[in-house]
C-alpha cells in the first residue's frame, strides 16, 4: 500500500522529558551551529503530559544545564523539598524513622524540588516548540520503517478509525510515514518500538537483563492543616515481606496536595501478591494515613519503572538511530529518580547528532557517539557508583541489603571494586501458586482504600471503543491453559487497572478476558507475564490516560 | 457563501471534572483541553457543506482567552479556511456571546452560523437562540442532517415523536446534535499547515460589545455521593419498604 510520508531530520517517539530533551538541545545545538534542523516530536497520548507519571522529587541538575535560566522562563518547578523523612514501617499500626544518618547519601533530596512531571513536560514542550519543533500529539508511532540495508529510517504512525475486526470505519485514516535521518526512540520504559529495536539490533548483548518496577500513585488534596509543603516521605518494610522489594513515597506538593504511590519489584515471587492491594494497604499505615484522612483522592495512575541500572544499559545506537531515557534505562533505583539521567541522555543524543552532522551526512549511521558520551557523563558516574544498591536488595533483602548499601555508598562512596549481578529476568521469577501463601487483603473502605475501577475512573482514561485489542497474546491459549494452573493467571492481580480477568463463560468454563479500554499503558503485562506471551502494542492515537497533574 | 462556525474551549470530556475545594469553580490546572465536542460537529458540518460545492469559505471563531486559540488550530486542522480570536479574559455568559455572534455575522456576512447546540461545561444551549433572536434570522436547532438547496436550509431534527424537517431561509442559525456526523480524524500535514493558516484577534471594543453578566455563579459542588443500596429477598419487601419510605402510597 502506498502510504504518504513526511521527512524529517529528526524523529522523536515520544515527549516525555527524554524526548522533549532531546528537541530543545537540537534546536539549541542547529541553532548556535547555524544548521538548519527540522525536527518533529510524536506523542500517542492525547496531548503532551497525558501520558506522563512520575513522583515526582526533581534533581534538577539537567535542567540547569539545558535552560539554566529555567526559573525566569517560569518552569513549573516551584516546591523545593524542606524535610526528607524515611520510616521503616513494621507492621500495619507501627513505623521507625530512620535517624538521618543512617540514610544512604542517594536517597538526600537537599536541592531537588518536587514537580508534577507531566506540567514539566508541558512546559518543555512549549520551549521546544517556540524553537520550531513540530509536536504532534494523539499520534503513535506503531512500527519501525527499515532501509533495504536493514537501517532505520523512521516510523509509521498508527491507523485511525480501524474497527474492532479490523475492517475500515468511515473516517479510516492510514498511517504516515515519518522519515528522518536519524530517529529518537524515548518511548519510557520498556517502549515497545525500543523493545523491537533490542531485538533487531542486538543492542542487549553482553549486558544483564532490564529489571523493572511498578509504580501505582495517587493524588490527594489534603486537609491544609496537615500539609506541610516540601515535605518528602519514604516507606520501606510493611506491607512487603523482608523479599519483596519497594516502598512508599508520597510528596507534599503545592496547593494543599499531596502525590503518594508505592512501588514494587517486578521480581516479586509469589503469583498471589498483587501490586495494587498492597499500595492501598499501605495507605492504611498511620504514618501515611495521618496526612490522608478527612482528605480526597483526585487521581490515580501507574507505569513501570526500569531499575536495572548500569548492568541493564543496553548499546544505545544502532543504524539510523538511538535510544534514549527509561527506553533504555537511565533510572537510577538508589535515588529512586530517573527524570533528570532521562533527559541528560536526551541532550547527549542531541550532541551526537549536531556534532556528527557537522562532520558529514549522518542518514541511517550508527551513532556509536552516543554511548562513548554516556560512558564519559555524570549519568555514568551516578549510575556507576549506585550499581550495587539494587542487586543488594535482590541477593540480601531488604534488611541487610539496606545495610550493604548504607555501607557502600556513605562510606566507600560507591568505590567497592566488583560489581553484582542479577541475571534473572523478572519474568522468571514466580513460583507456582500452589507453593504460595495468598495475602488477605482489606475490602475497600471507600475512605482511604479503594476498588480498581474506581480508581481506573480517576485516571481519565479512555480508548476508541471499536477497535482491534492492543494488548496481543502470541497463543491465545496460554493464559487459561498454562497460567491458570500454574500461577492461578497473575495478569489478573499485576494489573493495576484491571484489564485481565478470569470469567466463566455460559457453560461455566473459565475465559481469559481482556478489557484493553481500561489500559493505563503501564506495560507491566507485557514485562511480568512468565510465558512472555503478551505484547502491548499502540492502540488508536490519542488512546490511554489523560493524567492532569502527575 | 461563507459559514462562521462557533468553537469553544472546554475541559476534554474524558477527564473527570473535580470541582475546587471553596467551591468557587471547576478546576482547570493542568486538565486537557479540548474543543467542545458538539462544535467539533459543527465545523465538520460546515466543512462537508464546503466540500460539496455549497460553500466558499469557513470561518472558524472563538471567544476567550489566548489560549482558545489551540481550538482555533485544531479548526484550522480540521479544514476550516480562516479563524477570528475574540480575545478575553472575562467570564462570557450565553447572552454575550451571542452579541459578540451577532457583531462578527454584521461584520463578516455569512449565510450560516453553525455552533453545537450546548457547550458540554456549562450545559446552557442558549448561544444559538438567543444569536437567532439579535439577528432576526430563522433558527434550526438540535440539527441531525442538513441540506443546503440554494437559498434554503433544510434541516432534520430529532423530537420526541420522530424526525422533524423544517426549512429555514438563509441566512440563518443552526445548532448541531450529537448524531449530525462523525467529525475526521486531523492529518498530520495540515496540523502543520494549520500553523500557517491566519487568525485575526480582535478585542471586544473592536466590536462594540460590553461584557454584561446577567447570571451570577453562586456556587459549584460536586453531585452527592450515591449511598450503597440494600438487596431485598422479594417484591413484597420492597413495596414494605417503599411504603415505609413514602415513595408509594
Amino acid at each position: 500500500m502506498e502510504r504518504e510520508s513526511m521527512e524529517f531530520d529528526v524523529v522523536i517517539v515520544g515527549a516525555g522529558p527524554a524526548g522533549l530533551s532531546a528537541a530543545c538541545k537540537l534546536m539549541q545545538l542547529a541553532e548556535e551551529k547555524n544548521q538548519e534542523l527540522m525536527v518533529c516530536v510524536i506523542e500517542k497520548g492525547s496531548e503532551v503530559g497525558a501520558h506522563i507519571l512520575s513522583g515526582a522529587v526533581l534533581e534538577p541538575t539537567a535542567m540547569n544545564e539545558l535552560f539554566p535560566d529555567w526559573k525566569d522562563k517560569g518552569a513549573p518547578i516551584k516546591t523545593q523539598v524542606k524535610g526528607d523523612d524515611v520510616y521503616y514501617l513494621t507492621g500495619e499500626e507501627k513505623g521507625i524513622k530512620t535517624p538521618n544518618f543512617l540514610i544512604p547519601k542517594p536517597m538526600h533530596n537537599e536541592g531537588n524540588y518536587i514537580v508534577s512531571m507531566a506540567n514539566v513536560c508541558r512546559w518543555l514542550a512549549e520551549q521546544a516548540e517556540s524553537m520550531g519543533v513540530e509536536i504532534f500529539p494523539g499520534f503513535t508511532a506503531s512500527e519501525v520503517l527499515f532501509n533495504d540495508d536493514g537501517s532505520v529510517k523512521g516510523i509509521l504512525t498508527g491507523d485511525m478509525g480501524v474497527a474492532e475486526d479490523g475492517s475500515e470505519k468511515d473516517g479510516y485514516m492510514p498511517g504516515m510515514e515519518l522519515l528522518a535521518k536519524q530517529t529518537i526512540f524515548a518511548e519510557g520504559c520498556r517502549g515497545h518500538l525500543g523493545k523491537q529495536l533490542m531485538d533487531t539490533f542486538n543492542l542487549r548483548d553482553n549486558v544483564d537483563p532490564q529489571h523493572y518496577g511498578l509504580g501505582i500513585k495517587e493524588i490527594w488534596a489534603i486537609d491544609p492543616e496537615k500539609h506541610q509543603e516540601g515535605l518528602v516521605v519514604h516507606t520501606a518494610g510493611w506491607p512487603l515481606d523482608n523479599h519483596t522489594e519497594g516502598g512508599g513515597f508520597l510528596y507534599h506538593m503545592e496547593n494543599n496536595q499531596v502525590a503518594l504511590g508505592f512501588i514494587i519489584a517486578l521480581n516479586y515471587t509469589n503469583p498471589h501478591l498483587s501490586p495494587f492491594d498492597e499500595m492501598q494497604r499501605w495507605k492504611l499505615n498511620p504514618k501515611i494515613a495521618q496526612f490522608l484522612e478527612g482528605g480526597e483522592r483526585v487521581a490515580y495512575g501507574a507505569r513501570a519503572v526500569n531499575k536495572g541500572g548500569m548492568q541493564s544499559v543496553p548499546k544505545l545506537s544502532f543504524p539510523g538511530g538511538l535510544l534514549v531515557g527509561c527506553d533504555a534505562g537511565f533510572l537510577n533505583g538508589a535515588k529512586i529518580k530517573g527524570n533528570h539521567t532521562a533527559m541528560k541522555t536526551g541532550m547527549l543524543a542531541a550532541e551526537a547528532i549536531i556534532e556528527s552532522i557537522l562532520a558529514g551526512d549522518v542518514s541511517s549511521k550508527e551513532l556509536s557517539l552516543l554511548d562513548e558520551k554516556y560512558k564519559a557523563s555524570w549519568v555514568f558516574d551516578e549510575l556507576h557508583k549506585t550499581r550495587n544498591f539494587g542487586p543488594a536488595l535482590h541477593k540480601f533483602g531488604t534488611l541487610i541489603g539496606g545495610s550493604f548499601a548504607w555501607l557502600d555508598q556513605n562510606i566507600f562512596a560507591g568505590k567497592l571494586p566488583f560489581t553484582w549481578h542479577n541475571t534473572t529476568p523478572d519474568h522468571e521469577t514466580l513460583k507456582p501458586a500452589a507453593q504460595c501463601e495468598a495475602p488477605v487483603y482489606p475490602k475497600p473502605d471507600g475512605k482511604l482504600t479503594f476498588d480498581k475501577l474506581s480508581s481506573v475512573f480517576l485516571s481519565s482514561t479512555n480508548h476508541e471503543e471499536d477497535q482491534p485489542c492492543h494488548l496481543k497474546l502470541a497463543d491465545p491459549l496460554i493464559p487459561i491453559n498454562q497460567n491458570l494452573p500454574l500461577y492461578d493467571e497473575p495478569a489478573q492481580r499485576y494489573c493495576p487497572a484491571g484489564v485481565y480477568e478470569v470469567v466463566a463463560d455460559e457453560n461455566g468454563k473459565d475465559q481469559f478476558q481482556i478489557n484493553g479500554q481500561n489500559c493505563v499503558h503501564c506495560k507491566t503485562c507485557d514485562i511480568k507475564d512468565p510465558a512472555q506471551n503478551i505484547t502491548w502494542v499502540t492502540p488508536e492515537g490519542g488512546g490511554g490516560p489523560n493524567y492532569s497533574n502527575m | 457563501m461563507k459559514i462562521l462556525v462557533g468553537v469553544k474551549r472546554v475541559v476534554d470530556y474524558n477527564v473527570r471534572i473535580q470541582v475546587k475545594a471553596d467551591g468557587s469553580g471547576v478546576a482547570t490546572d493542568g486538565v486537557k483541553m479540548s474543543m467542545n465536542p458538539f462544535d467539533e460537529i459543527a465545523v465538520e458540518e460546515a466543512l462537508r457543506i464546503k466540500e460539496a460545492g455549497k460553500a466558499d469559505e469557513v470561518i472558524a471563531v472563538t471567544i476567550g482567552p489566548k489560549v482558545c486559540q489551540e481550538q482555533l488550530r485544531t479548526a484550522l486542522a480540521m479544514g476550516a479556511d480562516r479563524a477570528i480570536h475574540v480575545e478575553t479574559d472575562d467570564e462570557i455568559q450565553p447572552l454575550t456571546g451571542a452579541r459578540i455572534l451577532k457583531a462578527l455575522a454584521d461584520k463578516e456576512e455569512p449565510k450560516i452560523v453553525l455552533l453545537g447546540k450546548q457547550a458540554i461545561d456549562d450545559d446552557n444551549n442558549q448561544t444559538a437562540q438567543m444569536l437567532g433572536g439579535l439577528s432576526h434570522w430563522p433558527q434550526a436547532t438540535f440539527a441531525s442532517e442538513v441540506v443546503i438547496e440554494g437559498d434554503t436550509a433544510l434541516v432534520t431534527r430529532e423530537i420526541d415523536s420522530g424526525l422533524e424537517t423544517l426549512s429555514v431561509d438563509l441566512p440563518a442559525v443552526i445548532s448541531v446534535d450529537l448524531r449530525l456526523n462523525e467529525p475526521r480524524y486531523v492529518k498530520l500535514p495540515n496540523i502543520m499547515k494549520a500553523k500557517r493558516k491566519p487568525i485575526e484577534t480582535l478585542t471586544l471594543a473592536d466590536l462594540n460589545v460590553e461584557v454584561a453578566p446577567s447570571v451570577t455563579v453562586l456556587k459549584t459542588s460536586a453531585p452527592a455521593k450515591r449511598e450503597a443500596g440494600i438487596k431485598v429477598e422479594s417484591v413484597e419487601e420492597l413495596v414494605i419498604i417503599l411504603k415505609e419510605k413514602g415513595l408509594i402510597e
